[in-house]
């Protein structure tokens, strides 16, 4: 209420207006790296494309057409001029534009890492307040040592686990399907955002908001452990740090009680660092995903990903990291943007530095 | 010490200890204390002797772990503060006792205004309060404000702390306790962490403030000279002790713990030997505090007895039948004391 008058929506917009000017040169230079990169590497991608049997006027035909023979310089700017009319090129792999095959593949993951970020904000905020306030009793040891286990613990190890014991009554219990986002049977929804669960829910079938749910709630488990456990981590060490803090005893010296102390005035100034951590681990999840994406036959863009680098997909590759540069970007500023709300500190210096 | 009426505040045997890593501090030593009704009363000591962690202990804020209380009594109007629910804290904090915080910077919110931490404080004052809608709510803020003389104070309740000065920070945090018309005022070192000037204004308005609300006050502080105009009664803090209680004009102008001279040797005066040498050494350490009198390896009257028992407490007859109490073996005998204060208090 205090944070939305004109003066600082006003700042609020300039705030984004700069850092959208500033991502654009961002991109740029990813772009320039990218496509160095994907070029030098070795081996011919026309080749590994066409396959070792391939004849070699096919082979020079799709170079041509790719322009892989001109100069570098000049490739670049082919592909740039392409790319800002929205087209990233066709896949060596899949033979349709790269941008359809991210259409279709970016959904799932993004399915995938919102729900794991919502696990792992909830999650860690929950289990680091839960710790913090019962700092050295055997609830807080727990935390610790869990969300320690949980941070060393690779995503797919996670994976594999529960694949194995949640999946199949085999060795623990049949909770979970094992693979995939619907059940066969299962039509998906019409397309309207590409996540199964929204266009469910938008086309109102709800048998099919379920199934898709009861898919996506494993893998993303897996997927969010890691990152709960640092936001858990995190919460605790600042909160239990902030309750020493001089406010904290002068707010309940004044008789405000201590649910809306701990719930309110502990709670926002504990969540700042949280909040820059949580939003690095969403973007890495985005691409730290893959494994998980494997061991869960998940049809995202990280599984995507990997197999356009191991084919030499040179369009493709650029496009998924382009996409990831841009998540990075976008989630980056949505975290200044938070951080700028919870913290008035922030806010009026970056104010007085304009 | 004869107690002619029920004391608001009553402290007794208080012992508060810390654990920390590496062994327990044992902060106060089993201290007494207590504010009448309607009474002002300082207490006075170096810096980390304990006045704070008393008033937290009081108020039941300290942080636990690492601060425990091994023994002792708090009763705030006859109840007994250790034993009292999570609600009845909460009633008995703001509106019967509150706080005035030494660093009012630390003390206030960083994240939040100072509106929305007024509005927190006031809403949670009394039952009544609650009911109160945000308009009304508002309206006391305001009032709170400009109780303690601060300008423009529509605008100061959407400010944030880091948009005001040390001085306006101090007042906003004098407001907030006050806001609650809280029966016991404590207040830990108001201004010492402002500038002389500012400190002058807010000590004044203060004084004020409580002659004005009549509420029972207790004044912590380190400056002699504002303890003299400001209360009824003085408490004197050593190393987590109480070495002496008595009247303000009493105490001043007869001192009788060692301690109590040394800190009144130490003010500085324009006229006379200028700069005093203050007192010599240091407080001692809490994890292995002396066996006998805290103040013993500083003091320059120390027996053999000093270092080996604590000295308990002595009764000094004074005129009109005021209470005066002291902490020491120089006060073990009457003819002790009357060498003792010939010796060493020339006119």
């Amino acid at each position: 209420m205090n944070f939305l008058n004109v003066e600082e929506l006003q700042r609020l917009f300039l705030f984004l207006l700069r850092r959208i000017f500033q991502s654009v040169f961002v991109l740029f230079g990813l772009s320039i790296l990218i496509f160095l990169l994907s070029r030098v590497l070795p081996g011919d991608p026309a080749r590994m494309a066409l396959g070792a049997r391939a004849p070699q006027e096919t082979i020079q035909r799709l170079r041509d057409e790719m322009h892989l023979d001109e100069p570098l310089l000049q490739q670049y700017q082919i592909w740039f001029t392409n790319a800002l009319g929205g087209d990233l090129g066709d896949s060596l792999r899949t033979r349709r534009p790269v941008v359809d095959d991210i259409v279709e593949f970016l959904p799932a993951s993004m399915e995938l890492v919102l729900l794991a970020g919502v696990i792992s904000a909830i999650g860690g905020i929950t289990l680091g307040t839960l710790s913090a306030r019962h700092k050295d009793s055997w609830i807080d040891n727990l935390v610790r040592v869990v969300s320690y286990m949980g941070v060393v613990t690779p995503a797919f190890v996670v994976a594999i686990i529960f694949l194995t014991f949640f999946t199949t009554a085999e060795f623990g219990l049949d909770l979970f399907p094992p693979i995939g986002r619907l059940s066969s049977g299962f039509e998906p929804p019409p397309r309207v955002t590409g996540l199964y669960t929204v266009d469910a829910l938008l086309a109102g079938q709800f048998d099919t908001f379920v199934n898709a749910l009861h898919h996506l709630i494993l893998p993303s488990l897996a997927l969010a452990l890691g990152s709960l456990s640092q936001e858990a981590r995190i919460t605790r060490s600042t909160m239990s740090d902030n309750l020493t803090r001089d406010y904290i005893a002068a707010e309940r010296a004044l008789g405000i009680p201590e649910k809306t102390v701990t719930g309110k005035f502990l709670l926002k100034p504990s969540l700042i660092p949280t909040v820059s951590i949580f939003g690095l681990d969403f973007a890495a999840n985005l691409s730290n995903a893959f494994l998980v994406e494997v061991i869960f036959n998940w049809p995202g863009i990280s599984r995507y990903a990997t197999t356009a680098m191991l084919y030499k997909d040179l369009n493709a590759i650029a496009a998924v990291i382009l996409i990831l540069g841009v998540t990075f970007i976008v989630v980056n500023i949505l975290v200044d943007l938070v951080v700028g709300i919870l913290d008035p500190r922030i806010r009026l210096r970056g104010a007085r530095s304009d | 010490m004869v107690a002619r009426e029920t004391p608001l505040l009553d402290i007794r045997d208080l012992s508060v200890h810390f654990r920390v890593y590496g062994g327990v501090l044992r902060v106060l030593d089993r201290i007494n204390f207590h504010v009448l009704q309607g009474e002002r009363v300082g207490l006075v000591g170096e810096t980390g002797c304990g006045k704070t962690t008393t008033m937290k202990t009081i108020l039941q804020v300290l942080p636990t772990p690492p601060a425990e209380i091994p023994q002792g009594e708090i009763r705030f109007q006859g109840q007994d503060v250790m034993t009292m629910s999570q609600r009845e804290l909460v009633n008995m904090r703001g509106q019967g006792i509150s706080m005035i915080f030494q660093d009012p910077t630390a003390a206030l919110n960083p994240v939040f205004t100072v509106g929305q931490q007024l509005t927190a404080v006031i809403r949670h004052a009394s039952p009544e309060n609650r009911n109160l809608n945000n308009s009304q709510l508002r309206e006391r803020a305001l009032e709170a404000l400009r109780q303690v003389a601060l300008a423009d104070p529509e605008r100061l309740l959407d400010s944030y702390p880091i948009q005001l000065s040390g001085g306006m920070r101090q007042r906003v945090c004098i407001g907030m306790a006050l806001s609650t018309r809280p029966g016991l005022l404590i207040a830990d070192e108001p201004g010492t962490a402002l500038d002389v000037t500012i400190q002058d204004q807010v000590l004044r308005l203060l004084q004020d403030l409580v002659e004005q609300q009549g509420n029972s006050f207790i004044l912590i502080t380190h400056t002699l000279g504002i303890v003299r105009q400001m209360t009824d009664r003085v408490y004197v803090m050593y190393a987590g002790n109480m070495v002496e209680v008595a009247p303000t004009q009493r105490l001043f102008t007869n001192p009788l713990h060692p301690y109590t001279q040394g800190l009144m040797d130490a003010v500085p005066r324009l006229t006379g030997g200028g700069i005093s040498e203050g007192i010599p050494g240091r407080i001692p350490d809490y994890m292995n505090p002396p066996s006998g009198c805290r103040f013993s390896g500083r003091c320059p009257h120390a027996m053999p007895v000093c270092s080996r028992e604590k000295p308990p407490v002595f009764q000094i007859e004074g005129p009109e039948d005021e209470s005066h109490e002291v902490a020491c073996f120089l006060y073990d005998e009457p003819h002790k004391v009357s060498n003792y204060k010939a010796e060493l208090q020339p006119v």
